[in-house]
């Protein structure tokens, strides 16, 4: 069966056994949550490729110019898009396909194969046995770091685990203030200085963790646009604070990126990788018209799965990514 | 990163040479990477293909002259439309008013805060006028700790009234500042989604309200694709005045002004190219159109060294090294007026075809620039002009007070050495500068 018919049965509830146990439940319930927050994403994609496959009686060069547009307005990095199209094209000679009706399921399978890429991914947060976790937030300017960092927070906190938010944005006026409103909207640990050393607060707030027995520490740092090399720097130093204050760590190092960002995505998700350990991205403002798709290039091209998206402005409003729920969402009304 | 159009042109143009005249028939490959490139760009998919459509246009039927190589020639076509489609009419900021008034909108993350403070202290710079700051943003936690911080460190007002409603604040920061005779009161909003129809209407409330002269859109130079849905989403609910673009300092293309133009025709008025509060910069079609398609900015270079390199002082350093008596007094003084001029990487960037000499992801420590100079001032005025004199002992105490290696004072005199060597070639005329 392909993923097309695979992820259909899902969300369409055709082939959920019968006794309903929680975990479908749950399942149905995030389903719900991503269709709701992409419906402004889906609309422009679903429903040109929707036109696309009505418009069309027959697979035509304009049939693949046209859908060339539509990957690309999804911001699929060029590259990327150009291998799909080449791989498509040799697709639809080899197997003979003559109706754009039946490449509809082929194009969703192989965006599901760029991605997964015949990886085992994991979206969990990796939790350090021997002491507090520390998750590092790193990324350019204006991302939604802290935000996401009060998102994550409150996830955990939900579990019933100890956290500690670390503002090391010593740089951005008010940084530090808008980690600790939010610190103390839900009642977390904080630790913070302003007009301080990065990395010193990083060691002290390490401190903080260790001596009080924190769970789960979430660092936020400050936005730097990755060819900065003495922000870059800065970094790498932050790094090694942690590594000496709980050795093995940082447990997770997550790079946010903007939906809305571009081609420079890439460069974005190179640069920052080559400084530090990148586990997993976190796509943030897919609520908005943007989709977000520079992550499939960058899957592609950097290795870098992403473990969470963020679909709004509230608390509540971060999902743990799946790449099937991401690919049904912005295709749901062709099925 | 990625590779420059001129770059790109080159592989393509095996099928040119040899023919005449660019036709239909030999121009495909050249059409497909400079639509490559603009799509690596980020502009608007659309936008590319009626701006390579034009472009075909003209250059259909050029006379590929032999002395110039076409590939220039097409270049040289691509780059002036782009920069016609992004000049047009510019527009200076509309001031007018009593106070004027100042708006700025866009999504969230997009810079609007840094940008209000800049702005802010721009306009007292330029004009000599005094500016208010109005604390808009009452959503994001800590957003009005933000500009209140940027107003501390400009010595310009905030006016803030905590989070009550932002029509409502508008509203008694115009009257505050007429009472108290402010000219310009740019007012900051918070980041919205330009579907979120609430937030939108506040935005068309807070319009009606104080009437501002400029309505601006900050618009983020990484921005992909959907760009132009939020350019069109904005300026559908509120006539815009201008975008300011901003983080321009990072290693976007930003094409995304392109798609502004074309969509739109709203002036692009500001650009932003650093996290400083003086780092607000007026557009530039031409070197904006250089940056789209990676071709370096020669003019910012020339205008960067000009700001920053002591004229008299180059010109003695220059017949210094023509006579060959260029000294470490000498290679000193040079250093520092290079500092003068920024981190070094960017100044690469800017040198055209920087990338086909892999200069591009060169990576320059400013430590060891530091260090190099530690060295320099370890040494007595006599072993700096006469270098040749410093030996074991000398070596010794020079790492000594500089806090480096023998090792390192070796490689430095090494390199003035090699450097010295390269200068006597280029004043005996044997060498070619590299562009």
């Amino acid at each position: 069966m392909g993923f097309f018919n695979k992820i259909k049965n899902i969300f369409k509830g055709e082939n959920i056994s019968s006794n309903i146990d929680g975990k479908n439940e749950e399942k149905s319930k995030k389903t719900a949550i991503y269709e709701k927050g992409l419906t402004k994403s889906r609309k422009g994609f679903v429903s040109k490729l929707a036109d696309l496959t009505n418009k069309y009686s027959k697979i035509t060069d304009e049939y693949f110019d046209e859908l060339e547009e539509i990957l690309i307005m999804a911001d699929i990095g060029v590259n990327t898009v150009m291998k799909f199209m080449e791989r498509l094209r040799d697709r639809v000679r080899h197997e003979n396909i003559t109706d754009p009706k039946d490449l509809k399921e082929i194009i969703v399978d192989e965006l599901f194969i760029i991605y997964v890429n015949d990886e085992v991914l994991s979206n969990k947060i990796k939790i350090n046995k021997n002491g507090p976790t520390v998750v590092l937030f790193v990324g350019v300017n204006g991302v939604g770091k802290t935000t996401t960092i009060a998102k994550l927070a409150n996830k955990f906190k939900d579990q019933g685990k100890k956290v500690l938010l670390i503002g090391a944005d010593t740089f951005r006026a008010g940084a530090v203030e808008q980690l600790q409103e939010w610190s103390d909207r839900l009642d977390t640990g904080f630790y913070g200085k302003e007009n301080s050393d990065p990395a010193s607060v990083v060691f002290d707030g390490l401190d903080v963790a260790i001596r009080e027995n924190y769970d789960m520490v979430f660092i936020d740092t400050a936005g730097r646009l990755q060819n900065k090399v003495n922000l870059m720097k800065e970094l790498e130093k932050i790094n090694k604070v942690i590594d000496r204050q709980i050795p093995g760590g940082p447990q997770e190092t997550l790079l946010v990126i903007d939906a809305t960002t571009g081609q420079n995505g890439i460069s974005q998700a190179k640069a920052f990788k080559e400084i530090t350990n990148i586990t997993g991205i976190v796509l943030t403002k897919l609520d908005g018209t943007a989709k977000g798709g520079i992550v499939l290039a960058i899957k592609e091209e950097v290795g870098i799965p992403v473990k969470y998206i963020g679909l709004g402005e509230t608390k509540d409003d971060l999902q743990e990514f799946d790449i099937e729920n991401y690919i049904y969402g912005l295709f749901k009304d062709m099925m | 990163m990625f590779e420059t159009l001129g770059d790109r042109l080159q592989n393509a143009l095996h099928k040119i040479k040899g023919y005449g005249k660019i036709t239909e028939d030999n121009i495909s490959d050249m059409m497909r990477e400079i639509r490559l490139a603009l799509l690596e760009a980020d502009v608007n998919y659309k936008v590319v293909k009626e701006f390579t459509n034009t472009v075909k246009e003209k250059a259909l039927g050029e006379e590929v002259a032999s002395s110039i190589n076409p590939g220039d020639m097409f270049v040289k076509i691509v780059k002036d439309e782009l920069t016609e489609l992004l000049g047009g009419e510019s527009k200076p900021l509309n001031l007018d008013g009593d106070p004027a008034i100042l708006m700025l909108v866009g999504l969230q993350g997009s810079g609007k805060t840094t940008t209000a403070g800049k702005l802010a202290n721009y306009l007292r710079k330029k004009c000599g006028k005094k500016p208010l700051l109005v604390a808009g943003d009452v959503y994001r936690p800590a957003a009005i700790d933000q500009l209140k911080q940027l107003g501390k460190q400009l010595n310009i007002e905030v006016y803030e009234e905590g989070k009550n409603n932002p029509v409502e604040i508008a509203h008694n920061a115009i009257e505050y500042a007429k009472e108290n005779n402010y000219d310009y009161v740019i007012i900051d909003t918070a980041g919205r989604l330009h579907v979120d129809e609430e937030l939108m209407d506040e935005l068309k409330n807070i319009r009606k309200e104080v009437n501002p002269q400029e309505i601006l859109l900050v618009l983020d130079a990484m921005m992909g694709q959907d760009a132009i849905n939020v350019i069109t989403g904005f300026n559908d609910q509120l006539p815009l005045t201008g975008v300011i673009l901003t983080k321009l300092d990072g290693d976007t293309r930003g094409g995304v002004a392109l798609s502004v133009r074309h969509l739109t025709n709203v002036p692009i008025k500001f650009i932003g190219v650093s996290e400083k509060l003086d780092g607000l910069d007026s557009f530039d079609p031409e070197r904006m159109a250089g940056r789209i398609l990676g071709m370096g900015d020669i003019v910012s270079l020339v205008e960067k060294a000009t700001d920053a390199i002591d004229e008299k002082e180059a010109e003695k350093t220059a017949d210094k090294m023509m006579k060959g008596k260029f000294d470490l007094e000498d290679f000193l003084s040079t250093m520092k007026q290079i500092r003068k001029l920024g981190p070094l990487e960017n100044l690469i960037k800017l040198i055209p075809g920087a990338k086909k000499m892999g200069l591009n992801n060169i990576k320059i420590d400013p430590k060891q620039m530091a260090h190099v100079e530690a060295i320099v001032l370890s040494m007595t005025p006599s072993e700096r002009k006469h270098p040749e004199i410093i030996k074991a002992s000398r070596k010794t105490r020079i790492a000594k007070g500089s806090g480096t290696s023998v090792q390192e004072v070796n490689k430095l005199l090494q390199q003035f050495d090699e450097m010295k060597k390269m200068m006597k070639q280029m004043s005996n005329g044997n060498f070619k500068m590299p562009f």
